[in-house]
């Protein structure tokens, strides 16, 4: 239990953190995809029979590039090239299920979540994560200014393209390092409800941020322990609470 | 006067220009150049190459041919502080949670502030009330109308003192006296300033009255030089294929009575 609002505390503090650029950029969908295209690095990992995990991390932050690279490119929208990568990595990771040829129930895990399953090493990597984040720090405010309008941040000469690459690298590991505490199903929520709650009551960007944070964390803890308490699922008692507070936030706060 | 002394008084010269997007020619065969402290109105139809220009001109368009300098150096090399730039107002995302100040600082930082320092707030105060908007200051823009936003994002342009401000209509979309107060505010930025002005338009009469130089496009270069020449009739026709409600106002233009 402690490992898992250790593993829970970090996720919130990284979705809370991520959600506002994914919100507010317009790529809520992204975090769905991407914890689908999770999906398939978690099935070839089970295939080759090495810890899932260290294929997906790789796995997924591929495939975050491959939809900036497509929706740079291309004439398609964003949630355009997300579905096409979304559908791509899924039917992978079924067929890597299906050559697999005993039954793999460690597969159920990764779609639905669960408190036992988080490691030491699920740890380490939300840790290493953190600290990653924590490195980019200074980016934040052009990634913010970007946010708010990317036309103007690049007649500044703000990096816009390679910041659209790296913040999808950096969500991608977000999502991937989450899937065991919430599931596949449900880890996109973590990266959308907060800063979508925050957002009602947030009269700046980096209050958005604050407030994504402390919703996450809330959630995570309540969640966790409902979850430990009730013998619930946790990814669903946690994302329950998320959506509850959202509720509350849209109805009773004044949307600035 | 020497070729350095020349080039010093040119703020922005085009030779050349040619921009392809794919198969779309954007623009065409482009020469021009804008001296220090000109006012220079941009007018042309819909798909002229205005805000293509206007991009070139900022770094993030690249040429497909020809040779753009901006006060002597390629865009992208220009120092950034050098240049304001009033985006339409249009083009706001109102769901972003933003307060004025902030948006006015983020011209100042070229980044979005987390916390703003007490010297960059006066700054923010001090140019959002010389454009009258210091009502604004502590108020999120997702609410303002046109006309306040218009005031912001000049203000922002202003807050670092460019020698070169761009903007794109910045008139469509607000009432006649925020028009008026806006080229108040222009005028009186240049005067204290010196810097140059580019502003696309589709506002001819606006162009006659306030600009020292326009430039009508269509893709290629239609005319350049003072409103009386550039506007002329044979122009307006060349560029938009008739001369509308201008006609009348180009047949004033001889009277002299440039404000």
């Amino acid at each position: 239990m402690q490992r898992a609002l250790l593993a829970g505390l970090a996720m919130a503090l990284l979705a809370g953190y991520y959600g506002p650029f994914v919100v507010q950029r317009g790529l809520s969908f992204l975090g769905s995809g991407l914890a689908h295209a999770a999906f398939g690095g978690v099935a070839l990992g089970l295939l080759l029979g090495v810890e899932p995990l260290w294929v997906a991390f790789p796995f997924t932050a591929g495939v975050a590039l491959g939809i900036t690279w497509v929706q740079g490119r291309t004439h398609i929208r964003g949630d355009t090239a997300v579905g096409i990568f979304f559908a791509f990595s899924m039917a992978l990771g079924i067929l890597f299920l299906s050559l697999k040829r005993e039954y793999t129930a460690e597969a159920f895990t990764y779609l639905f979540g669960s408190i036992l399953a988080v490691s030491p090493a699920d740890l380490w990597a939300s840790s290493v994560l953190l600290a990653l984040t924590a490195l980019t720090l200074p980016l934040w405010g052009r990634w913010a200014y970007a946010t708010f309008d990317r036309e103007l941040a690049a007649a500044d000469r703000v990096p816009v393209i390679l910041d659209d690459y790296l913040l999808a690298v950096l969500v991608a590991l977000v999502v991937v390092v989450a899937i065991k505490l919430v599931g596949l199903l449900l880890v996109a929520a973590f990266l959308v409800i907060p800063a979508a709650a925050a957002r009602q009551w947030s009269r700046t960007f980096s209050g958005m941020v604050v407030g994504a944070v402390i919703v996450g964390g809330l959630s995570v803890v309540a969640g966790l322990m409902a979850s430990y308490s009730y013998n619930l699922p946790s990814g669903a008692a946690v994302v329950l609470l998320q959506a509850l507070i959202f509720t509350v936030s849209a109805l009773f706060m004044r949307r600035i | 006067m020497n070729a350095a002394e020349s080039t010093a008084r040119i703020a922005v010269e085009v030779k050349e220009l040619t921009v392809r997007f794919g198969d779309h020619l954007a623009l065409e065969n482009v020469s021009l150049s804008v001296p220090h402290g000109a006012f220079v109105a941009i007018v042309g139809p819909n798909g002229a190459g205005k805000s293509t220009l206007l991009k070139v001109l900022l770094g993030l368009v690249t040429p497909t041919a020809g040779e753009v300098r901006v006060f002597g150096s390629p865009p992208n090399r220009v120092d950034p502080q050098k240049v304001g730039y009033v985006p339409q107002f249009k083009t706001l995302d109102r769901t972003f949670p933003a307060l004025a100040e902030e948006l006015v600082v983020s011209g100042l930082r070229r980044s979005w502030p987390v916390r703003i320092a007490k010297e960059e707030y006066e700054a923010a105060r001090r140019v959002l009330e010389r454009v009258g908007a210091g009502h604004l200051l502590g108020r999120t823009v997702s609410r303002f109308s046109g006309g306040e936003l218009q005031r912001v994002y000049l203000a922002r342009a202003f807050v670092r003192r460019p020698d070169l401000v761009m903007l794109d209509e910045p008139a469509t979309g607000i009432d006649m006296l925020g028009e008026a107060d806006m080229y108040r505010l222009l005028e009186d930025y240049q005067k204290e300033t010196g810097a140059t002005l580019l502003m696309i338009t589709h506002d001819w009469e606006a162009a006659y009255h306030h600009a020292t130089h326009v430039v009508v496009l269509n893709r290629r270069l239609v005319g350049f030089g003072p409103p009386e020449r550039a506007l002329s009739e044979r122009c307006l026709r060349e560029a938009f294929g008739h001369v509308g409600h201008a006609h009348g106002i180009s047949l004033s233009f001889g009277g002299g009575d440039r404000a």
